[in-house]
């Protein structure tokens, strides 16, 4: 796992290598263990790497033995041993053990529809002297980045923005509208990004550029249809124990010890307990815990650590440690955030990395592929509710859906009836599931500069993303529409980005996620609704199918989603005042109004509000994580100026630096 | 402006309002419709209510017809202040 960039040149100048070596110098947290510079005429590929397969041979970018093609290569393609095998009794030579050289060979084959074959995780290039283009490729399900911008004479692009950022001729201006976009959904519509020009190569699209100009494809695409309904439960069950059990033996390979991290919930259960019961791998496990026992889990971990006899270490997590990383997390993130979740994370990969892992396994993608997440189960009780507007005793369901939730807890059914009354026109929409969270989410927006309010006064966000669903999206069944919207935005957007690849490679540490092979999500995508989500019993095919593997403990618990301390991580109530400097000093009036997106006055009511302990909702908790990460992120990456909390550890400036 | 009424006006703006101009809120505007709160705002505003007026908001007066309006709002703490009386 690695870090790249590179630069076409339409203009036919030569490219500078200068310009690549700085460009790939901001990534050495991607791949601190050797990195690479090469480039031909008007094109020029660099890399850093994280040697994981290969250790000797793998370097990058590496250059086909005719040497009529480059390649710089960020990720994993799992089935590299059964793809090499395919290619060598076609009559191809290999000269290296690395997935690599087998994407070489294989785009030599079979060209752009190559990654068709690919189980995996990747974004790359690949120059093709013959062809003079460069195709550019990123996995279906969005796991690995790859952002790129034009400018006059010249298309270049990179695992990370900052990368791009270290030209002269690409400009550091905010995307208002991808602000718009990233206040309702939690992050920007692709292929937008949070800055004007830059954009991402959507998961499950390739490109090919050629003589200055850029042709994109999907390649691949989610499909809940048709769901087949004359198979038995034991017949799923075991097609899907026996695809996951599969999908983890792949993702052990690896020439250096993969790691596991577990949450103790169902899903990182399940990875870790087929690691131990079906691989030889020895299993060691990774944990973050809270000093705030309302986001703990350590309990259920315990337990898992139990069954399974792992290794285990743990990181545990206080509001000032979050509040004193958080400038860190969103150097990484490069995009702002609306909950703090992503800190604690990068905790996490820093002890996975401080304990020499460079791999770690993940039941990331679980919820969404197998049917899990709260979000399903409200808008099937929403659904329930519809069809019979007036009963008193429907919305009630609504209270057992979030045992969590004090603040719902102690609603009376009337206010529960007016918050989660369902309107005619939403019962309508193809957004029916996801209105909730985005209604609250837009709320945020009234803390926009009035210059901002006006700028995106016409701007329609859910149109925007209307236009993006597929044709046969209406035909799928409610449920599926859900996990269809959660698998194409939330997942890419920030699940897999700002808390995913961000917050491992921040630490040179790679996820792989059993979950998310596709042959998983395929089929998973054919299961009937009911067997996803039985009556309110999330992830029901799953559960059934681990049942000997999971203590019932574990399968029975409630479900709870990791969730992290959001304004007391800034703002000590007791002390009724920020925990670090650089808080005050970014939701100061003069910071707010020198970078123009947000309203002084309210951020300084909402700040008051915070410190006199009264903000105890989502709407004041998700409002200053989101003002506040997005002025870090402008005062880091527009203004060019460190944040720092003081106080912080050498590798952490090392990073800032 | 009655004192209850100012109290009321203030705290919804400081709370709830953020970005918004205080003034273009009308005393008779529902809270609900114009989506100025949320579930967490109902347990915010009882907890006003009862820290600033030391009465007790009991389960059954938490409905839309106490509370939903700067009116409703004052009507209501008048109709608990009577009762303490």
């Amino acid at each position: 796992m690695c870090g790249i960039a590179g630069i076409i040149q339409s203009d036919q100048q030569p490219v500078k290598q200068a310009e690549l070596q700085r460009m790939i110098d901001t990534l050495n947290h991607r791949g601190p263990d050797a990195s690479g510079v090469s480039s031909s005429g008007p094109v020029g590929f660099s890399h850093s790497r994280l040697s994981i397969v290969d250790l000797t041979g793998g370097l990058q970018p590496m250059q086909s033995a005719d040497g009529m093609l480059t390649i710089t290569f960020n990720g994993e393609i799992f089935n590299h041993i059964e793809l090499r095998a395919q290619l060598i009794s076609q009559g191809y030579q290999f000269r290296t053990h690395s997935d690599t050289e087998v994407i070489l060979n294989m785009y030599a084959e079979y060209g752009p529809e190559c990654v068709q074959q690919f189980n995996g995780q990747w974004a790359f290039a690949i120059h093709d002297q013959r062809q003079q283009q460069v195709f550019l490729s990123r996995d279906r399900m969005g796991i690995r980045p790859l952002v790129y911008t034009q400018t006059r004479g010249r298309f270049v692009f990179a695992s990370e923005v900052k990368a791009l950022f270290t030209l002269p001729d690409v400009e550091r201006k905010v995307d208002v509208a991808a602000l718009n976009q990233l206040f309702t959904f939690w992050s920007p519509l692709p292929p937008r990004t949070f800055f004007e020009g830059v954009l991402e190569l959507p998961p499950a699209h390739s490109m090919i550029v050629k003589n200055g100009q850029l042709k994109i494809w999907q390649y691949w695409n989610l499909d809940y249809s048709p769901n087949e309904e004359n198979r038995s439960l034991d017949d799923w069950a075991d097609e899907l124990r026996s695809l996951l059990i599969n999908a983890t033996q792949l993702r052990l390979r690896a020439d250096v010890p993969v790691g596991a991290y577990l949450s103790g919930g169902l899903d990182s259960s399940v990875t870790a307990a087929i690691i131990r019961n079906y691989t030889n791998a020895p299993l060691n496990t990774f944990s973050v815990n809270f000093n705030d026992k309302e986001y703990d889990e350590s309990h259920f971990q315990q337990e898992m650590i139990r069954e399974l006899g792992t290794d285990h270490q743990t990181v545990c997590c206080s509001y000032e440690d979050i509040g004193r990383i958080f400038p860190t997390v969103i150097q990484h993130t490069e995009k702002p955030v609306l909950r703090t979740a992503p800190a604690p994370m990068y905790l996490l990969s820093r002890l996975v990395r401080e304990n020499q892992f460079k791999v770690v396994m993940t039941g990331e993608g679980a919820d969404e592929v197998l049917g899990g997440y709260d979000l399903f189960k409200e808008t099937k009780i929403r659904r329930f509710w519809s069809r019979q507007p007036e009963s008193k005793i429907r919305p009630l369901l609504l209270k057992r859906l979030y045992p969590y939730m004090k603040n719902l807890q102690a609603q009376s059914p009337a206010y529960l009836k007016a918050f989660f009354k369902i309107r005619q026109e939403e019962i309508d929409s193809p957004f029916f599931s996801h209105l909730p969270r985005w209604d609250l989410t837009s709320k945020l927006k009234t803390f926009f500069s009035d210059d901002v309010k006006q700028q995106v006064g016409n701007q329609d966000p859910l149109a925007d993303f209307s236009d993006q669903l597929p044709e046969r999206f209406s035909q799928w069944p409610s449920f599926c529409q859900a996990q269809y919207l959660e698998s194409v935005n939330l997942m890419p957007g920030y699940i897999l980005s700002s808390q995913g690849d961000r917050m491992a490679m921040g630490n040179s540490v790679e996820g792989r996620f059993p979950f998310l092979d596709y042959r998983v999500v395929e089929f998973a995508s054919r299961i009937p609704v009911r067997l996803k989500m039985n009556g309110l019993n999330e992830k029901y095919l799953l559960k059934y199918a681990m049942r000997d593997l999971i203590p019932d403990s574990i399968r029975e618990r409630p479900k709870q989603p990791y969730r992290a301390p959001d304004a007391h991580s800034f703002i000590d109530t007791d002390k009724q005042q920020a925990r670090f400097e650089y808080v005050d000093e970014l939701l100061s009036p003069e910071k707010l109004k020198e970078n123009g997106l947000f309203n002084p006055t309210a951020v300084q009511r909402l700040v008051k509000k915070i410190e006199q302990g009264r903000a105890i909702g989502t709407r004041d908790n998700m409002a200053l994580v989101g003002i506040l990460s997005t002025q870090v992120l402008v005062e880091q990456m527009i203004h060019e100026k460190p944040v720092t909390t003081g106080n912080i550890d050498p590798k952490t400036s090392a990073v800032l630096a | 402006m009655s004192s209850i009424q100012s109290d009321v006006r203030n705290f919804v703006a400081d709370n709830f309002l953020f970005g918004e101009d205080p003034e273009s809120l009308q005393n008779d505007d529902s809270f609900l419709e114009t989506g100025i709160i949320d579930s967490t705002g109902v347990l915010e505003l009882v907890a006003f209510i009862e820290d600033q007026y030391s009465v007790e908001v009991d389960d059954d007066e938490l409905v839309p017809e106490n509370l939903d309006s700067i009116d409703r709002l004052i009507n209501f703490i008048e109709t608990k202040l009577k009762e303490l009386a």
